[in-house]
């Protein structure tokens, strides 16, 4: 094995159809932006997955960290005023 | 995703009870764990192993194969078997990927491989010598795969679950390619009759060696089911597979090399047949590196790499002066 420096990660994302969005579909490897598009197309678009390939490189992700998901995501829990059903209206308003 | 980051980071967990009661409760519960998510080490190990494990032998699996691309009897026949192959390449891909999310770099994975201390399925050693093989492969190998991997998807790891998914949407085919090639050398002439029994009466007991050791000998088999890695046993799977094949062999007129195959309406709650003795000599042989086929295939990876190295070197040197001759425009 040499010591080549390893080889950058990628994301691809796929739009599956005109009005939805990009998905996460999974990662590979490529030295620069266009071979990861042109790898993103023969891996992940072999069975007319989508018709919009997005890449970004991993390492211009920035994530949440696991370790504060719950000061993160717990407040809202508690936040049921945010939901329509929270909101007591007469029945024979029928659908609002 | 998050792969790069982890790599030579501290993965280390301090592993309390307490803490193996929560993450227990939290597989228990059918929560899924993600990358980043506190696990413990022996967790990540058995997956990194197992994953690893899978991706060679996806792409091992393309050898065997390979082989016969050039000389399928059809243009059909030869679309189906180079998109086949193809996939593998895909699916080797998904699962280095997912195996990565671990904190081990595709270099390592790779090297592991080559030198040795990597395993892929035993069932890629053994050779292709006729096109009935092809076929032979896709029916049995694929079908044993499939039964493998459906449970899988329901991993308590996500990115490995989700991998699975991928790969057995793609799947499907190849099981279905192998066995119509099969049946159509059952519907011609007697040679090529004589053709599909010979390679049925060859792959069959390694394909049902695939599963892997008896319950009762596999080390690793109780923390896995734990953990919610596998869902069913090595026993229960084979057991699966050898009752979904026994009928489909029946129908296209071949005949399983067995000759204790009996269904047994007492075995299991359904029924189930009972079968002889499997050869674990022989799979150890093989798993061990003395199967017919083991020096070809890691010579051929070994010369894939080797002979790639330049190209590899070539885009990563290409990339990084593109991007110093951007930065100077800038």
């Amino acid at each position: 094995m040499t010591d080549s420096p390893l080889m950058p990660l990628w994301e691809v994302f796929i739009r599956p159809r005109n009005g939805l969005n990009h998905k996460h579909v999974g990662s590979l490897h490529a030295a620069d932006a266009k071979m990861a598009m042109q790898a993103a197309r023969d891996v992940y678009t072999r069975r007319e997955e989508g018709n919009s390939i997005w890449v970004v490189r991993a390492s211009d992700i920035v994530a949440s960290d696991p370790d504060n998901a719950d000061e993160n995501f717990d407040p809202a829990a508690d936040k049921v005023y945010r939901h329509p059903s929270f909101y007591d209206i007469p029945d024979e308003v029928g659908h609002m | 995703m998050y792969s790069q980051g982890l790599i030579g980071a501290n993965t280390e967990t301090k592993e309390t009870q307490e803490f193996l009661d929560a993450f227990q409760a939290r597989i228990d519960a059918e929560i899924k764990i993600e990358p980043n998510d506190p696990m413990p080490a022996a967790y990540r190990k058995t997956l990194i192993r197992m994953i690893g494990q899978h991706a060679h032998s996806e792409i091992v699996g393309m050898l065997p194969e390979g082989n016969w691309i050039t000389r399928a009897p059809t243009l059909r026949r030869k679309v189906a078997l180079l998109a086949k192959v193809q996939d593998e390449g895909g699916h080797g891909l998904y699962l280095y990927s997912a195996a990565e999310t671990l904190g081990v770099s595709r270099e390592q994975m790779t090297e592991e491989l080559l030198n040795g201390s990597a395993k892929y399925s035993s069932i890629f050693n053994y050779p292709t010598p006729t096109w009935a093989d092809i076929g032979a492969i896709g029916w049995l190998v694929d079908g044993a795969a499939i039964m493998n991997q459906v449970p899988l998807c329901r991993c308590s790891y996500g990115p490995y679950a989700r991998a699975m998914i991928r790969v057995c949407k793609e799947e499907s085919f190849h099981q279905r390619q192998g066995y119509e090639l099969m049946k159509t050398l059952t519907e011609g002439n007697e040679d090529q009759k004589q053709m599909a029994q010979d390679a049925l009466n060859r792959w069959w007991w390694p394909s049902i060696m695939m599963f892997g050791p008896s319950d009762t000998d596999s080390q690793h088999s109780d923390q896995s089911m734990k953990w919610k890695i596998k869902r069913f046993t090595n026993d229960e799977l084979r057991q699966k597979f050898i009752d979904a094949t026994v009928p489909q062999a029946k129908l296209i007129g071949l005949t399983l090399p067995d000759p204790d195959l009996k269904w047994n309406e007492n075995k299991n709650e359904d029924g189930g047949y009972d079968f002889g003795e499997i050869n674990w000599d022989e799979f150890w042989k093989v798993v061990k590196g003395h199967g017919m086929m083991n020096k070809d295939r890691i010579r051929a990876r070994k010369k894939a790499w080797d002979d790639g190295a330049w190209v590899r070197d070539a885009a990563l040197a290409y990339a990084k002066k593109s991007e110093q001759q951007n930065s100077e425009a800038a």
